[in-house]
């Protein structure tokens, strides 16, 4: 026989369940309004320096170097020179570098001491401040070779590597163990293994690693500060001080003339332009998958 | 042992089936001798050497990652050495920055690090998580990857265009709008007295805010998704509402790495350098007031590494990188392991 | 063609675990001879032992004599020149899929610095031949990757890539566990074709597919060699009650 529940009881059932009922939706909608607070400004910022730097950018920009203060006209063409040189430096140094750190880390350090330590290690460094490997950069160069693309280079090639070390690592873990076993099962040395079989099966997303690396160090003004230090003219000479596209807007941005102004602007849109399509081209092969081929 | 035992044997004499008549036997058709192959493969060195230097060639470029920490510390510590004897510990603790008086107090850099640091996260944190529990569970699947993509070019974007973006536009409009309104409201805590030219810590904070928020957000929704999906059912099964479910089950045990994912955004936070400089005012000021410029240690670094006079000028400078690099070295370590002990060790993401 | 191999007290372990326990047999050339016992009983660890692929992971240890003609591979040999005289099936399909059907074929070859282009040619027909899989590829030899075949067929492009390096001895470790009744069926054809010219072993949960194929039968219980006898003879009338127990299903 179940008695009635007394009234106060089932009041204070209600009045939980009410409260539950009406903490859930309060936390729903705060969640909601907080991503669109958070992307309304975002698309803003982007349609914003879309909009302020397609208006400064002309065919002058890629082919000019800046005019004399208080000129118009001029454009950034020795600072985009400029950083293809230093990236060049920097890639050549950093590419190799890492990737063969990450072949060793996924091929031969998978779980020992040394492998986690250097894993550790390389994720530590990736969030050290770009501004201490020009530091770095400067102590190491700079003081015997003066400012220079040479310097910046290496600054940016500190900074590649234990990204580019992780990102291949991470790619060639992917590689399916079996493929690994058929090659040495064949009698395929295991350096032979590892280029023709683990290598060529993650190529695609050891790329598209380098390619982000390259696209993260191409936008870094700190590191370039005082190793490339910046140039107003036309330079290609790997000891000499020379232009950088993120030193120039930077330079720009906090002068006083409009005319460089426009210029920052312009140069913003174009390094926008570099993280966009890279961004954009590492999304559409993370959703093709990893490995080519099969149905 | 002696009954007849229950597998039937097919006699093995019976012609296997399948085999097209078309087919030659394998022997007829083939000019060359197996053995040449053979020959070839036993007189094939076995590869050792090769094998040996390979595997030593990656070790070593392996190692490069300590040896750039060595390269690093080392010049960080021998170039800081003239400061760091002239000054000693007194080097943190006084404010007078005037280096052509040859006085050199870093702690109003400290300071400023910790405070645009300390608010930018107030701000950040919050809204991650928020947006970070909207992706994970309210959003259409559709809307899910548009935010991803968005949040991930927000963490790509480079800090100077940030900086730019914030000199011509945020500014202003702290200074003309947001600050008015903050000192009308707020003033009485004096946190925000005039004047107010918009360069300023506050200013510097959001745009701290805004550049950290990636991380943290997307960080969080690693840890959050790595929580196992029974979890969420149990809860859900016993009649908790979506809320409730989150708390319980995905945020409890999240728990570590959100703490991980927000001492990650700390760390970015330290020393995010160019956006800073370009609109925190530069001026080695210790002051309650938000709407006073101020310095942090990477942006005392950046503006004023290029016009150092003088060898104990610059060494005073590299010696703020040394606290910079020790500091941000420990942060990280500590975020790391928080994060990696959840995710197990999955997560490479430095945006 | 095909060579014996002689084993004795071979032990195994991974990391502290002892995997294989005194096993001592001899695999007559070519014959084919089938490993048959429950999961988990270390026939597959004894096949990998044989060509050293058991090597292959870093805690991995044995210990023993084992004798293909008159090497002993692991004392006379090293891993490289042993796995290049021993070919080996595994259970699931694992062709290469950043390389063509011909390059999958020839891979063994190339990647051993072989480069004669037209003996490659020769090879490559005569190993997909071998493995019944010529007739459906050779329009499209290097134009499809390997990956882009069914199960069945790129378990013989596997079987054909171990024949090209024209072993003495072929391991397949459950060939055929992972296809359909129809790929079953060609492959333990093509173990039939095989085995006058080379040393077969073949391990299999499917006693039905030991007593079709193989001369010779060994029973494997938690890694000791139980039983060790001529195929019917094991089957029908076996010496050791746990094998009865096995082959009559009362466990395994």
């Amino acid at each position: 026989m179940i008695s009635a529940l007394p009234e106060r009881s089932v009041h204070l059932e209600r009045a939980i369940r009410v409260r539950r009922t009406l903490t859930n939706h309060l936390v729903t909608g705060l969640a909601v309004l907080s991503t669109a607070i958070v992307l309304v400004p975002l698309v803003a910022i982007l349609g914003y320096l879309i909009y302020k730097g397609a208006s400064s950018l002309n065919l002058a920009f890629f082919t000019k170097i800046p005019a004399p203060v208080g000129e118009t006209g001029g454009g950034m063409a020795n600072a985009i020179v400029g950083s293809g040189i230093i990236l060049a430096v920097a890639s050549a140094i950093g590419i190799p570098l890492g990737i063969a750190g990450g072949v060793y880390l996924a091929e031969y350090g998978r779980g020992g001491l040394l492998g986690n330590l250097i894993r550790f290690t390389a994720d530590v460094l990736n969030g050290v401040p770009s501004i201490v490997m020009g530091i770095a950069a400067y102590g190491l160069i700079v003081v015997h070779f003066k400012f220079s693309a040479l310097a910046g280079g290496v600054a940016l090639a500190i900074m590649m590597v234990p990204t580019i070390t992780r990102t291949t690592e991470e790619m060639l873990a992917t590689v399916p163990h079996m493929l690994r076993e058929a090659a040495l099962g064949l009698g395929i040395p295991k350096w032979r293994t590892i280029l023709s079989v683990s290598l060529r099966t993650a190529m695609p997303g050891i790329i598209t690693g380098c390619m982000l690396a390259f696209a993260r160090v191409a936008g870094e003004t700190a590191p370039l500060l005082f190793t490339a230090f910046g140039n107003n003219f036309w330079s290609f000479s790997l000891t000499q001080p020379i232009a950088a596209l993120p030193l120039q807007i930077y330079v720009y941005a906090l002068s006083p003339y409009d005319e460089w102004h426009r210029l920052a602007w312009a140069g913003a849109l174009v390094l926008i332009a570099l993280i966009m399509v890279s961004v954009t081209l590492v999304r559409l092969y993370a959703n093709r998958g990893v490995i080519k081929g099969g149905h | 042992m002696t009954q007849p035992n229950p597998v039937t044997l097919p006699t093995p004499t019976v012609a296997p089936a399948g085999k097209t008549p078309e087919q030659p036997p394998p022997d007829a058709s083939k000019p060359i001798q197996p053995s040449e192959i053979r020959k070839f493969l036993q007189e094939r060195s076995s590869g050792r050497v090769v094998d040996g230097s390979f595997g030593g060639l990656m070790l070593v470029s392996a190692l490069s990652i300590f040896v750039i920490v060595a390269l690093i510390l080392w010049v960080l510590v021998h170039d800081s050495q003239a400061s760091i004897h002239a000054f000693g510990w007194r080097f943190f603790k006084t404010s007078n920055w005037d280096p052509v008086n040859g006085s050199f107090g870093a702690l109003p850099f400290i300071y400023g690090t910790l405070v645009s640091s300390f608010l930018a996260l107030l701000m950040a944190v919050p809204l991650s998580l928020c947006v970070a529990i909207f992706v994970i569970d309210i959003c259409p699947p559709m809307l899910r990857g548009v935010i991803a993509y968005l949040t991930e070019l927000l963490a790509a974007i480079p800090s100077v265009v940030y900086g730019l973006w914030a000199l011509v536009v945020l500014v202003p409009i702290m200074r003309d709008h947001v600050g008015p309104v903050l000192e009308r409201w707020f003033g009485w805590t004096g946190l925000f007295a005039e004047p107010n030219f918009g360069v300023n810590m506050f200013t510097a904070s959001v745009v701290l805010a805004i550049m950290i928020f990636p991380i943290i957000c997307s960080i969080s929704r690693d840890v959050m998704k790595a929580v196992p999906i029974h979890q969420r059912e149990a809860a859900l099964a016993l009649g908790a509402t979506r809320w409730e479910m989150l708390r319980i089950a995905v945020l409890r045990n999240a728990r570590i790495g959100i703490v991980g994912a927000v001492i990650l955004g700390l760390g970015r936070a330290l020393g995010e350098t160019i956006a800073v400089t370009m609109v925190i005012g530069n001026h080695p000021d210790i002051v309650k007031n938000l709407f006073n410029p101020a310095y942090t240690l990477a942006s005392v670094i950046a503006n004023e590494f290029t016009e150092a006079t003088g060898d104990l000028y610059i060494s005073a400078l590299i010696e703020i990188g040394l606290a910079l690099f020790l500091v941000t070295i420990v942060v990280n370590a500590i975020a790391r392991l928080l994060v990696w002990a959840v995710t197990r060790g999955s997560s490479t993401r430095t945006a | 063609m095909g060579v014996d191999i002689r084993v004795e007290n071979l032990n195994a372990w991974y990391g502290q675990v002892h995997t294989l326990k005194d096993v001592t047999l001899h695999i007559r050339a070519n014959q084919c001879t089938a490993l048959i016992g429950p999961s988990g009983c270390g026939k597959s660890t004894f096949v990998r032992c044989l060509n050293r692929m058991h090597e292959t992971n870093p805690i991995a240890r044995a210990e023993g004599s084992v004798r293909m003609g008159d090497v002993d591979i692991y004392q006379d040999a090293t891993p490289v020149e042993i796995r290049r005289r021993v070919g080996m099936v595994f259970q699931r399909p694992n062709p290469f899929p950043s390389m063509t059907i011909y390059d999958n074929v020839a891979s063994g070859l190339k990647l051993n610095g072989y480069r004669k282009k037209r003996v490659l040619d020769e090879v490559v027909e005569r190993s997909l031949k071998q493995a019944a899989l010529w007739d459906e590829v050779k329009d499209d030899l290097r134009k499809k990757s390997g990956a882009s075949l069914s199960g069945g067929q790129q378990q013989r492009l596997c079987i054909a890539r171990a024949l090209a390096v024209d072993p003495e001895v072929l391991l397949m470790d459950e060939p055929a566990s992972a296809l359909d009744p129809v790929s079953t069926a060609k492959i333990e054809d093509l173990i039939f074709e095989l085995k006058s010219q080379y040393t077969i072993v073949i391990v299999t949960h499917n006693m039905q597919q030991a007593a079709r194929v193989a001369e010779r039968t060994g029973f494997f219980l938690m890694g000791r060699l139980v039983e060790f006898d001529a195929t019917d003879k094991l089957f029908t009338n076996p010496s050791d009650k746990r094998t009865e127990d096995y082959i009559t299903g009362r466990f395994g």
